[in-house]
């Protein structure tokens, strides 16, 4: 569904706890920043250490990030009640008025949590090795459907033993045609592959074709 | 028809946002108020009592207005002399916002006004979806974020119910909220923490009529009971989320 025009576009970043959602964030929030007007929803458990953390690092003004409290509940609040993050989300546009994209961070949940189309125009699920290489196999609608999928931390693979090769083929597999990105965060801190991956969707959601 | 509007209101699944708020549990656990069944029971009763009984109230009185095709047309004519003199002097935008200010005043805590705000802004999504109605454009022209009862309320009346039927939804969910909170928080045993929701029955009926009975009169005259415990519990909720984590909006 093509988004009202007077609205960002928004994209979803879900996948399993610690698998890197929160810094690829900030990768793209510090590296896409300039280039497009950028806000953040987070429902990660929120304390003032992140938001140290997101000043400490410049990577966005503390004003351009709400958190969303999801009572224990956060596959529900991205899924089945997409109330807290709608209002996040309108709160900031109401704030900045000519936002271009909106990035929501899920919390951290399983495999099979994945975002209302309601709520975002795509989405991202992001794995990562040392969750182990069997992960894309297990599939689950996160790996099966969403719009772009990311294998985080692929310096670590030789360190816990980690395949790969049987990561990517098996995500492929998985998703058919879908994309898959396998990227470290230490070798590429801007995370530039996900980063141009994000601004074609801005253009395409934005000027849908047709 | 109205009872579909109270029950879909009522369902844990209604994505109106409320499954965010605990309405001061997740306060009284963190402070060791709330342990175990024992102690959520007199917690639930204590809440429906006060803040659920405000809340079935005014959605009661919001259901007869709404039912009637809104303050500025039949429900004032339906309305005692005192109540219709009043109303009808007001209109619609006045016989709202005489019912918001009246709610406010009853909602001393500034957190709990605003937790109130935040679900009735979230259940207006799905409202204007699936209920819309001018009665509703009246209601929210008064303030964009209006209180979840009077909205509630406002919706089983234009669906046909009852004001008690209001009530009872209202008044539910000032218990459901805060069960389910407690199943989350402290691990409890779900069918023990359902059963104890069942046992408030005879409590709930009480609130019911009384807020039934309540909702022909003028605004003014709607019940006023008070719980300060919850009210600084929830100004605490807000204060203790910025130094420490609370999960709950509320």
């Amino acid at each position: 569904m093509p988004p009202a025009s007077n609205r960002a576009v928004r994209i979803g970043i879900g996948g399993p706890v610690g698998s890197g959602k929160t810094a690829l964030v900030a990768a793209l929030a510090r590296s896409l920043g300039g280039r497009v007007r950028l806000a953040v929803v987070t429902n990660d458990i929120y304390t003032t250490e992140d938001a140290d953390f997101l000043r400490r690092n410049a990577v966005l003004d503390a004003d351009r990030v709400e958190a969303v409290q999801t009572g224990c509940c956060p596959h529900t609040a991205i899924r089945d009640d997409i109330t807290a993050n709608l209002d996040a989300i309108e709160t900031l546009e109401e704030r900045f008025g000519d936002l271009e994209l909106v990035l929501v961070e899920s919390g951290g949940d399983n495999l099979t949590a994945v975002f209302s189309r309601g709520l975002v125009d795509r989405q991202i699920f992001v794995v990562d090795v040392a969750g182990g290489d069997k992960v894309p196999r297990k599939g689950g609608p996160g790996v099966t459907t969403a719009d772009l999928l990311v294998i985080n931390k692929t310096d670590l693979a030789p360190l816990v033993g980690a395949d790969l090769d049987v990561m990517r083929s098996d995500a492929h597999r998985m998703r058919g045609e879908l994309p898959v990105i396998a990227q470290s965060l230490v070798e590429d801190p801007a995370a530039a592959d996900v980063g141009a991956w994000v601004l074609a969707q801005v253009a395409a959601v934005a000027q849908p074709v047709g | 028809m109205g009872s579909l509007a109270s029950l879909v209101l009522a369902d844990a699944r209604f994505p109106g946002g409320g499954h965010v708020h605990s309405g001061g549990l997740e306060e009284a656990v963190a402070r060791g108020l709330v342990t175990g069944l024992e102690d959520l029971e007199p917690f639930l009763r204590g809440r429906l009592r006060t803040a659920g009984l405000v809340g079935a109230a005014f959605a009661a009185a919001a259901a007869r207005v709404a039912g009637a095709g809104g303050p500025g047309d039949a429900g004032a004519a339906q309305a005692p002399p005192d109540a219709a003199c009043a109303t009808q002097a007001a209109g619609a935008a006045g016989f709202w916002a005489e019912l918001d200010a009246e709610l406010d005043a009853r909602t001393p805590s500034a957190a709990q006004r605003d937790a109130s705000r935040a679900q009735g802004r979230g259940t207006l999504r799905a409202v204007r979806a699936a209920w819309p109605s001018p009665v509703i454009d009246e209601l929210v022209a008064v303030h964009p974020r209006p209180h979840h009862p009077l909205l509630a309320g406002a919706v089983v009346g234009l669906a046909g119910g009852s004001p008690a039927e209001a009530a009872e939804c209202v008044g539910y969910l000032a218990v459901s909220g805060p069960a389910s909170a407690a199943v989350r928080l402290l691990g409890l045993d779900p069918f023990a923490v359902n059963a104890a929701l069942v046992r408030l029955g005879p409590d709930l009926d009480d609130v019911v009529a009384t807020a039934a009975g309540a909702a022909h009169g003028p605004p003014a005259d709607l019940p006023a009971p008070s719980a300060p415990v919850l009210d600084l519990m929830a100004q605490a909720h807000v204060h203790h989320h910025r130094e420490q984590v609370r999960l709950f909006v509320s």
